[in-house]
């Protein structure tokens, strides 16, 4: 398993918001946490990625590393693509590229570059543009782009079509769909649009307030009468 | 015409001062978005430093390179005890420290130092007036090094790596862990930075002015000024800035108000700048627009 | 604790307590009581703007010496009697302060605290001016004297011109802080206060910023210049020297450390300023500055609210041990 969570609980000060989750990313593998707002699924996220310290085990290709610093957990290859993007708006996308081969001492991070411009050649476009110009879809995909040129092995996404227009969303998935098939990272996926995490997921949690109610095939979540009715809209 | 040619050289070469302390100042806030009210007193205290070192003997250039890292090495221990513990507070909190800082550095410098006026020798003394009389040998040489010391941060800060990291700590912590990078570290190392070139600034303002621990106080003024004019996160803009000022500030003290005023000059750039252009006249556009 | 008869004594207590100097004290150490309660005045000047209303001013010790010649200038020059001189001397500072709110308004935080505190560096530069000397005294300075006590007075209450003064300063600084208490739980102090924390909403709910933060420096331009004016005659004696930017600094000090946003802070601040540098000096004849700087540093970490916030937070454990108290 790529990651494993254990009783995971956590939250903001005085206010307890995760009551002891149990999820797993397996290798190579996608992941849909679903629910709806306030559920904690952002909480989730910026717990495995460090950003609050929780309690319980997280383990990362059996490595502990819940209560390490944000950016050492970085470092052992989980890259986190937060809400709101997490992009460096002052800085120029070429900036926020190198910013997200930063660690990396390998002779790799060019044919990365490279393999970034061919997934998203709007950006080469924009090489030298301040990223805060750039609209919502490229902002998006710089930041996965930010993301994957950290070669991680575990790849958090919180809610990759929020404010974005069908289309673009669209675009953004079959760009994840790639990520999925040409490179080996995990991805542990956060999304309200049920139907389009269903659909590029293996396996699928329902989170709500704080507490895992269903896990499951994604395949067999997205039959299930009652997700359908609340969440699949039908 | 030669009256004001010599005005206008005085300004610049005094400018140069200014615009290192700025430099100093703008790398601060580039790092921090802080701007630290005791950046002249490290100074003063480096300058009295390698005073020290030079009395004991050392050559000028070798004292000068070890007050370039016992400054680095303050500078970032002032982060770590002093601001660290105070990094999620209010901002009146951090203006309280910095004036504490000031009230502490600035004292201790004379308490240890002394407050009589002391020499502090030139490495470019001896010259001829250089550049048709203008300008002193120590003067040119104090502007080439400001220069250097510019060029050198602009490469830092847009060329390296650990350049952009300290810049994207700045901008967004949050993110700047998100890809790896040690947030707190960059911050000393930024404060640790800043308090080398201002040293720089101290050891180059120091022959001209004399050294004693209240040195700095006018100077920061008027690289405060300095800095803004040219944009507080824009270190080029900062320097010219910085330049700018000393040319009119000499100016304007020569044929408008009098030298009496010239802090007042000082005063009304800064409120100007602010009131009509507070990103300063060369804002962000130079850095991350191409 | 919020019992008529509680809060009267309490009032009837600080009333003995601030009068008892007069016959407690002799005349130095009621001098530096009377100049105590100034700093206190002038604490409370800046705490309305910068601790209500969280603009930075560092530069406070402008509108101190400008009520301080306001006053002097009057007294000297012109031969005014010292309270005819109160009223224009707060007047002044008024408009001043309003003119420095003005671009203020463009600015906000560190910008602010810069613009400032530039201003408290350079106005000992702009009161040595030769244009200003006829009036200003220039270098030398103008030398004044504190008013004699009048007739009907001492013929019921025998004092001198110091214990004269000191009731002066008392009953002046008492009706400002007064003053100020009643804007700040009123109204316009939960408006100042809303102002400070969120900007963004308080002009949505419409109140009026612009309004509400010139009229902040107006006010707190005022009671800082009131508090000059008051130095003024104390001393007997102004000159540019007296208005460093360290006077705009202690200011500052003062607010933090004797509690930011708090009337009861602004009078714990004053007394530091005033006692604290001698304590300082105790501790070391060298650098007393170097201690001075320490204790501040040391109170904003461990007591970032200040002395009035320690004891608000005591009075709180006092008075219902048991009870949750909301945030």
């Amino acid at each position: 398993m790529l990651l494993e969570v254990k009783n995971l609980r956590a939250g903001y000060g005085p206010t307890q918001v995760l009551f002891g989750l149990d999820f797993a990313v397996a290798e190579g593998g996608v992941t849909a946490l679903l629910g709806a707002n306030g559920a904690g699924k952002t909480t989730t996220l910026r717990a495995v990625s460090g950003l609050i310290r929780p309690e319980g085990e997280v383990l990362l290709s059996g490595q502990r590393i819940a209560g390490l610093m944000t950016e050492s957990i970085a470092r052992l290859g989980v890259a986190h693509v937060p809400d709101g993007r997490g992009t460096f708006m002052e800085l120029t996308v070429e900036e926020n590229f190198r910013l997200g081969a930063y660690t990396r001492r390998d002779p790799d991070v060019a044919a990365d570059f490279a393999r970034m411009w061919e997934w998203f050649p709007r950006l080469k476009q924009r090489w030298r543009q301040q990223a805060g110009t750039l609209s919502g879809g490229e902002q998006q995909m710089l930041a996965i782009a930010r993301a994957l040129l950290l070669r991680p092995k575990l790849l958090l996404l919180d809610e990759p079509s929020f404010g974005l227009a069908p289309l673009i969303v669209q675009d953004i998935f079959a760009i994840l769909r790639r990520i999925r098939e040409e490179s080996g990272v995990g991805i542990l996926l956060v999304e309200q649009n049920a139907n389009l995490a269903l659909d590029l997921a293996d396996h699928a949690y329902l989170l709500e307030t704080g507490r895992i109610v269903m896990s499951g095939p994604a395949a067999e979540i997205r039959q299930d009468e009652a997700i359908r009715r609340s969440y699949l809209g039908y | 015409m030669e009256a004001f040619l010599l005005q206008l050289a005085a300004g610049i070469a005094t400018g140069g001062i200014y615009a290192s302390v700025a430099l100093a100042i703008v790398m601060i806030y580039q790092a921090t978005h802080h701007v630290n009210f005791a950046q002249g007193e490290m100074a003063t205290l480096s300058t009295f430093i390698a005073l020290t070192m030079i009395q004991a003997g050392l050559p000028y250039w070798v004292a000068f390179a070890g007050t370039l890292v016992v400054s680095f090495v303050m500078g970032a221990l002032v982060e770590r005890l002093i601001m660290r513990p105070v990094q999620h507070a209010p901002i009146l909190t951090h203006v309280g420290v910095y004036i504490g800082m000031l009230l502490i550095i600035g004292n201790m410098t004379g308490w240890v130092f002394g407050y009589t006026i002391q020499m502090f020798p030139s490495p470019f003394e001896g010259g001829k007036p250089m550049l048709g009389g203008l300008f002193s040998s120590h003067q040119l040489g104090s502007v080439v090094v400001t220069l250097a010391v510019l060029i050198l941060v602009y490469l830092f800060f847009t060329k390296t790596s650990l350049g952009l990291a300290m810049r994207a700590a700045a901008y967004n912590p949050r993110s700047a862990r998100l890809v790896g990078i040690r947030v707190d570290v960059m911050l000393a190392l930024g404060w640790g930075l800043a308090a080398a070139i201002g040293s720089v600034a101290g050891m180059m303002v120091a022959p001209i002015v004399f050294l004693d621990p209240n040195m700095m106080l006018g100077i920061l003024l008027y690289a405060f000024a300095g800095a803004l004019l040219g944009g507080i996160d824009n270190p080029p803009g900062a320097v010219m800035g910085g330049f700018l000022v000393g040319v009119l500030e000499n100016l304007a003290g020569a044929y408008i108000v009098g030298t009496d005023l010239k802090l007042t000059v000082a005063l009304v750039i800064i409120i100007g700048v602010l009131v009509l252009k507070p990103s300063g006249l060369f804002g962000r556009v130079v850095f991350t627009r191409v | 604790m919020n019992a008529s008869p509680a809060r009267f004594l309490l009032v009837v207590a600080g009333l003995a307590a601030a009068l008892a100097p007069l016959w407690v004290l002799e005349s130095f150490h009621l001098f530096q009581l009377t100049m105590a309660v100034i700093m206190s005045l002038a604490v409370l000047g800046l705490n309305i703007v910068t601790g209500y209303n969280g603009q930075i001013s560092l530069g406070h010790g402008a509108f101190f010496a400008i009520g301080a010649y306001v006053t002097s200038i009057l007294m000297a020059q012109a031969d005014w009697s010292f309270y005819a001189t109160l009223p224009f001397a707060a007047a002044i500072c008024g408009m001043v302060g309003y003119a420095v709110g003005l671009p203020a308004l463009r600015l906000g935080g560190l910008y602010l605290a810069l613009v400032t505190f530039s201003l408290a560096v350079a106005v000992p530069q702009l009161l040595k001016h030769k244009a200003l000397e006829a009036w200003t005294g220039g270098v030398q300075g103008l030398f004044l004297m504190k008013p004699d006590p009048p007739r009907w007075l001492t013929s019921v209450l025998p004092l001198n011109a110091d214990q004269y003064m000191y009731l002066n300063v008392l009953i002046v600084s008492g009706i400002c802080f007064l003053l100020a208490w009643n804007l700040i739980r009123g109204r316009i102090g939960r408006a100042l206060m809303a102002t400070r924390d969120h900007p963004t909403a308080a002009e949505a709910m419409g109140m009026d910023i612009a309004a509400l933060k010139t009229g902040a420096f107006a006010v707190s331009a005022m009671i800082t210049g009131v508090a000059g004016a008051l130095s003024a005659v104390a001393v007997e004696f102004v000159a540019p020297d007296s208005f460093t930017f360290l006077l705009s600094i202690t200011f500052f000090v003062g607010m933090v450390v004797g509690g930011v946003a708090s009337i009861l802070g602004s009078i714990f601040g004053g007394l530091f300023v005033l006692f604290v540098p001698n304590i300082a000096e105790s501790i070391s004849r060298a650098a007393p500055g170097v201690i001075y700087g320490m204790i501040l540093i040391i109170f904003l970490f461990l007591l970032p609210e200040g002395f009035a916030g320690l004891v608000r937070r005591l009075l709180a454990k006092l008075s219902s041990p048991g009870n949750p108290q909301p945030k």
